[in-house]
């Protein structure tokens, strides 16, 4: 049997890319160890939050799936940071952590060309450095002509509490022991990586009289630009918040050693933006209390998540911590917090579209390189999966740039600067983030939906028609003008705004910060949708800054169309220091975009390589 | 090579003119945002065109601007140059003027690197000049970063050290937005905040300022009625023919510089057109140039004719320098005395006869002796050392009045990071450190934040 597309591991990464590939067309092949576990959201229910949310809009806008699956999964929804400005405005999902595995499975089980296989690879099949399929556990061999690696938290897990060390996946599930080494042989470096997630907590033993109550946003959100609402706002589930206690930080403080993590147990290294409760009362030990969020999983079963309490004690100190909180002082734990190492490779070893140097047709996306977070996870997979599908039809792959989207953004991290810790997206990893908004995520990256094939027709036409809605929705602006009249300068002094001397367009009217569309909608009828109007206030109010950040990426790009020839020998360029010399070789950059952005190489280091790429080209 | 570059390119100093060219996409625009005549951007390629170079309202000089459009140019680039009066105070002018409104000071031989990259200087000629480039471009990092004191660098470094640590505030409000225990950054915080900050950058700018008289020199002006004598007075303290001399009054149009080492502290005198009413448009130009250098003047040295009795000009130059550092010298000494000067009472006079030596060294003397008296504070200084440094601390402090205003307007705080993090960026250029990860960095070690 042979395939065209093999995606190997059916977490977020791997439905993204298996989905994009199948639906572009290639006969493709998931394989889990685990059907049960497919989009599986083994820590926290929720999806999105600051740069993340935006991510999903970004998967949506490009024709793949996690955004849908989200609106359908939705327990409560969010617009995060509504009052700092709209570069930082993200959807924040609590999702269904049933349900949305569920219509994952649904989606993927009802798309052509795709075809599901419970078992374990081990091995990859390479000859003259090119992917040609995957060995089995029981020795079977699968061919394919490419080969997607979404493996997760799964190569060599060991799962921790305290002094226990277990070789396990998540859930128990079994870890993968060999495809590391198989790994290491074919090349590639692998680091040690870890995280952890917190306990999960009977609802019925909560006494929730001693939390407060947060409840999600009163108007609806969707993630995906189809719009469609499935839960109303009326209907959402609440999480709850409580805080440590002084007894919670010294039951910590004497059992520190016992935790795996200052007991000396762990080899990983852990992610700087998620520390466990030890690590918080450790480096942050002038803080009375920290918060946490109880967080409901599903509607399906009693788990409650602990936001923020992410642990590796032994069970019976968990116990003790658990009870040292206020409201759960009863509370029965369903499952122990733990931390779980496991191995990934070096993500400089990668290319742009996510094929691995060393390897012609194998990709990998998702937690094997380094990253953390189910968003970050699909939004790897999505394009792993497009770009092996461009590979086979021999086009050129899909690069998203640091201007389009927070995908780039992760990307280029990845491949140009490496992790050393698990790797999060975050707002101010991004230059242009005034570009890269939540609510332009389509206009951003629709067309390159369209282009690779994700986009049907239909979508498409539609999306057409919203840009040109826009288009005439500002021409309007522009072109109606209103003039100082007394009762036109009445209405202004109520907004409250400085009434008109000269007459102005609408345009110019909305660019005054305290002027709203419903403003406008004084003077005109606005036939426009919300999203429509949305694009054109935010143009019109930032106008100056947007300019200034597109003249910003302008630059950059510039420099991303200088190409660096890919069999250059830096050994070769006469006066680089030999710091930009290691760190050029190491990483290969693909363009002089990319390589100014290699810490350790500074711009003289580029005028060289420029002037010698141009004498030698 | 997206940007566009600026450098003076002829040698500073004595000469009738000086050019500063610049070279990229924005030349064309940049010159026009401070030039006062023609709309630039509206004249055709390959013209000169006549006008004035401002900063804001004030005149800085009277040039010509040469528009060369790509691609036919050195560059290959849309070129610029500005023809303007050779001093070097007012090239400086224009350069510091060029920097601030967007163009980047050029590295050694960046004009002929950038004809090469684009393709105007063939392979054999770029051989030479890749090998200065290569050599000049890490000598002149070293020598940026060198001329930078200690108390400067650290300055720079504590304060931006204050704006990572703004930065920081700001960025973990908006990637852990619901951590309740974190402190909101207010915008009033944030106003309070800038208001010192701007304060304090001012003040090492002003200091900058100030320290050019350690760094580059006392401004001596000498100045008197046409064919007193000035020039030749200039050209013996020099040591050396410079300055245009000859017995037409009125040949020294443009102001003519020289540097001499008295006592280890440069001077930096600046000959000037003779003052005399006159029709000649060209010539009455140079006059009010030479009347305006009086107020830059750290150093006036008022030159009379002994041959002649005091004129009104005279006078006139009198009371105008009444107020400065002034030493008046009485020339011609070996001529009759027809100057009467009994009437006035005026301190720090010398007499000389310049087409000797008579009387240079009483002047010198004079020049150690009075900034003697002066107090001039060498050490301790806090200041930037070049154009290129000065120019980034004031587009920082314009990014921090940025960040301002769009407080006061009422702009959301992912508006106004925008220019706070310009501003950490540039300040970063000054002491040479690029942004990477830093403000991640300090936020991850100073909140506690994570699921």
């Amino acid at each position: 049997m042979k395939y065209e597309i093999i995606v190997v591991g059916g977490g977020h990464a791997g439905c993204e890319a298996a989905l994009a590939s199948a639906r572009k067309n290639h006969k493709t092949l998931l394989i889990t160890s685990n059907i049960k576990n497919i989009a599986d959201m083994p820590c926290n229910p929720s999806i999105g939050g600051p740069a993340k949310g935006i991510v999903v809009r970004e998967i949506d806008a490009l024709g793949g799936a996690m955004g849908k699956t989200a609106d359908k999964a939705a327990l409560q929804t969010k617009m995060l940071n509504t009052k700092k400005g709209p570069a930082v405005q993200a959807l924040r999902f609590q999702a269904d952590k049933i349900t949305y595995p569920k219509e994952m499975l649904k989606t993927l089980n009802s798309t052509e060309n795709l075809e599901i296989k419970e078992a374990m690879v081990e091995k990859l099949l390479v000859k003259d450095k090119k992917i040609e399929g995957v060995e089995l556990e029981n020795g079977e061999k699968i061919l394919a002509s490419a080969v997607i690696l979404t493996t997760g938290t799964y190569l060599k897990a060991v799962i921790l509490t305290g002094s226990t060390r277990k070789s396990s996946g998540p859930h128990g599930e079994k870890e993968s022991k060999f495809l590391s080494d198989n790994l290491k042989e074919l090349g590639f470096t692998i680091k040690r990586l870890k995280t952890g997630t917190p306990q999960r907590i009977d609802k019925n033993t909560i006494d929730y009289s001693k939390t407060k109550e947060e409840k999600g946003d009163n108007i609806p959100h969707t993630f995906s630009f189809d719009n469609i609402v499935y839960r109303q706002p009326e209907d959402q589930i609440s999480c709850h918040l409580i805080y440590t206690t002084q007894k919670t930080h010294d039951i910590i403080k004497k059992h520190l050693k016992e935790s795996s993590m200052y007991g000396g147990y762990v080899e990983g290294i852990g992610p700087r933006y998620c520390p466990s409760i030890e690590d918080k009362v450790v480096r942050f030990s002038d803080k009375e209390r920290h918060q946490l969020f109880l967080e409901p999983e599903s509607l399906y079963y009693d788990d409650i998540y602990i936001q923020g309490f992410s642990t590796s004690m032994p069970n019976d100190i968990q116990d003790l911590m658990v009870h040292s909180l206020p409201g759960l002082e009863h509370a029965k734990i369903l499952k122990y917090g733990y931390a779980i190492e496991y191995d990934a490779i070096d993500s400089m070893q990668l290319k742009r579209s996510l094929e691995t140097k060393l390897i012609e047709n194998l990709y990998t996306a998702g937690q094997i390189n380094g990253t953390s977070g189910y968003e970050e996870a699909a939004g790897q997979g999505l394009i792993a999966g497009i770009n092996a599908a461009l590979k086979l039809e021999g086009k050129e792959p899909l690069i998203l740039k640091r201007n389009e989207a927070y995908i780039g953004v992760l990307i280029d991290d990845l491949v140009t600067k490496g992790v050393k810790d698990p790797y999060r997206l975050l707002t101010s990893r991004a230059e242009y983030r005034l570009l890269l908004r939540n609510d332009n995520a389509d206009l951003r990256l629709r067309d390159y939906g369209y282009q690779v094939g994700l986009i049907s027709e239909e979508k498409y036409k539609r999306f057409c028609q919203k840009k040109e809605n826009i288009k005439s929705f500002e021409e309007l602006l522009k072109s109606t003008r209103i003039t100082p009249k007394k009762e036109i300068n009445d209405y202004i002094e109520t907004i409250p705004s400085t009434p008109l001397k000269d007459g102005i367009s609408l345009y110019d009217l909305l660019k005054r910060p305290e002027v709203s569309l419903d403003n406008i909608a004084h003077f005109i009828h606005l036939d426009y949708t919300q999203e429509e109007q949305e694009q054109v206030e935010i143009n019109a109010k930032y106008e100056g800054y947007i300019k200034k950040a597109k003249k910003e990426a302008e630059k950059m790009l510039s420099l991303e169309e200088k190409k660096i020839p890919e069999n250059i020998d830096y050994e070769k360029v006469p006066n680089l220091a030999s710091e930009a010399r290691q760190k050029l070789s190491e990483v290969k950059p693909t363009t002089i975009g990319q390589a100014s952005r290699i810490s350790g190489v500074n711009p003289a280091d580029i005028s060289i390589l420029m002037v010698y790429i141009k004498r030698n080209g | 090579m997206n940007d566009t570059i600026v450098a003076i390119s002829t040698a500073l100093g004595v000469g009738a003119i000086s050019i500063v060219r610049l070279s990229g996409p924005e030349a064309i625009e940049i010159v026009n945002n401070c030039f006062k005549g023609k709309d630039l951007t509206k004249v055709k390629t390959h013209t000169i065109n006549y006008g004035h170079i401002i900063d804001q309202e004030e005149i800085i000089d009277e040039v010509l601007v040469s528009i060369m459009k790509a691609p036919k140019t050195y560059t290959t680039e849309d070129v610029v140059e500005i023809n303007c009066h050779g001093g070097i105070i007012s090239t400086k002018r224009i350069l510091e003027t060029m920097l601030i409104h967007g163009a980047r000071l050029a590295e050694p031989g960046e004009f002929t690197k950038r004809a090469f990259l684009n393709g105007r200087i063939d392979l054999v000629k770029s051989e030479a000049v890749m090998d200065i480039i290569d050599s000049k471009s890490e000598e002149a990092n070293k020598l940026a970063l060198s001329q930078l004191t200690g108390t400067t660098s650290n300055m720079i470094k504590t304060f931006r050290e204050k704006l990572k640590q703004l930065l920081a505030s700001i960025e973990v409000n908006i990637d852990y937005p619901e951590y309740y225990d974190i402190e909101i950054i207010t915008k009033d915080k944030i106003k309070k905040e800038l208001t010192t900050m701007k304060q304090e950058l001012q003040k090492v700018i002003q200091e900058s300022k100030n320290s050019t008289i350690i760094k580059e020199g006392i401004k001596t002006v000498i100045i008197g009625r046409p064919n007193v004598g000035k020039s030749s007075i200039l050209n013996k303290l020099l040591e050396q023919e410079k300055a245009i001399v000859t017995d037409i009054a009125g040949t020294t149009r443009d102001i003519v510089e020289g540097e001499i080492y008295l006592d280890g502290i440069l001077l930096n005198i600046i000959d000037t057109a003779g003052i005399r009413t006159t029709d000649d448009i060209v010539e009455k130009i140079g006059v009010e140039k030479s009347l305006s250098m009086i107020d830059e003047a750290d150093l006036v040295i008022v030159v009379l004719n002994n041959n002649e009795p005091l004129t009104k000009e005279d006078e006139e130059i009198l009371e105008k320098t009444k107020d400065k550092n002034r030493i008046v010298v009485i020339n011609k000494n070996d001529l009759e005395q027809k100057l009467d000067l009994t009437k006035k009472s005026l301190e720090n006079i010398v007499k000389t006869n310049a087409n000797t030596v008579t009387g240079i060294q009483e002047l010198k003397d004079k020049i150690i002796e009075l900034f003697h008296l002066e107090t001039i504070k060498v050490k301790d200084y806090t200041y930037l050392t070049n154009a290129r440094q000065i120019s980034l601390a004031k587009q920082a402090y314009q990014s921090l009045e940025e960040a301002e205003k769009s407080l006061q307007e009422n702009l959301p705080i992912d508006m106004i990071e925008i220019d706070l993090k310009n501003s950490f960026d540039l300040l970063g250029e000054i002491i040479g450190e690029s942004y990477s990860e830093e403000i991640l960095d300090h936020l991850f070690a100073n909140f506690c934040v994570g699921k």
